[in-house]
């Protein structure tokens, strides 16, 4: 079967704010699922980057997760945050923190909405400052990479219709 | 002494949306300040003021053209903006690829008779 790629879109909706959206074509309880079972997760979080070297979830308000991906070049790259809200196959609310960075708190509302027979999951990571949101961009800009890229494609490939 | 610009500055200059509207038409070429404000549906001075922005950040560029001002994109400005941007969304769009195999996969088991319901909320592995 044909794989069409969909691109996750990815904007700045405020100045403390990042959100990251995709439509899945999987019912919200299924992605819901994927999300947040630890075996699952570790099928996908890492991506092609690297492997999961562990993943822990404790499903509950106050519970915590943790996520640790060994990257190909052999570094470690963990988060870890706290469940504040979960509203099964529908809302999750966590803190978030990125190890390296232990400073920077921020959280994250994940929402799996149903939509054209699929879900729209949309993941909104908030700072408590812009000067945080700032040092993710930053941290984000040095572990970048530097591949040739159109300005033109990401500011109009995605218009906000 | 002027600052310049930095990345998280352009961050913020593109993170409203109707600046993000701006400069899609300005990457269709120059226009005026009448012919922005006619678009993006803003009085002039409110156009103006968008237009300010991204001149600080160095994302637009003016010059005069007899009565009127022309504005025109500056890609080079963004670059850094729009490469981090760019890596962000590589990153997510990788992840979901993959999550999309397992949802395929769980799509699969499902069709196998198991009881999906059964396991809402439950992470047991």
């Amino acid at each position: 079967m044909e794989k069409t790629t969909k691109r996750a879109t990815v904007t700045l909706p405020g100045d403390t704010e990042i959100l990251i959206t995709r439509h899945f074509d999987a019912p919200p309880a299924l992605v819901y699922r994927a999300y947040t079972t630890p075996e699952l997760v570790s099928r996908w979080w890492p991506g092609q980057r690297g492997s999961m070297k562990s993943c822990e979830i404790d499903l509950r308000v106050g519970g915590t997760w943790r996520y640790v991906m060994e990257a190909s070049g052999g570094f470690e790259v963990a988060f870890h945050g706290t469940y504040e809200e979960i509203s099964p196959n529908a809302r999750l609310v966590t803190s978030e923190v990125f190890e390296g960075m232990p400073g920077a708190e921020g959280a994250s509302t994940t929402t799996f909405e149903g939509k054209d027979g699929g879900t729209l999951l949309s993941i909104l990571v908030t700072h408590p400052t812009k000067e945080m949101r700032d040092a993710h961009i930053d941290s984000g800009m040095e572990g970048g990479m530097q591949e040739g890229m159109d300005i033109l494609e990401t500011l109009v490939g995605e218009p906000d219709v | 002494m002027a600052r310049a610009a930095t990345t998280t500055d352009a961050f913020n200059a593109v993170a409203e949306p109707r600046r993000r509207q701006i400069l899609e038409l300005l990457a269709g070429g120059e226009r005026s300040v009448t012919e922005i404000a006619d678009v993006v549906r803003l009085d002039q001075p409110s156009t103006s003021k968008h237009l300010r922005v991204l001149r600080e950040v160095g994302a637009v560029h003016v010059r005069g053209q007899g009565r009127l001002r022309v504005y025109r994109l500056d890609p080079v400005a963004l670059q850094p903006m729009a490469e981090w941007l760019a890596t962000l969304e590589r990153l997510w769009t990788e992840r979901f690829e993959s999550l999309d195999d397992v949802l395929a996969q769980l799509k699969e088991e499902g069709r196998h008779g198991e009881d999906d319901e059964a396991r809402h909320g439950d992470p047991a592995r």
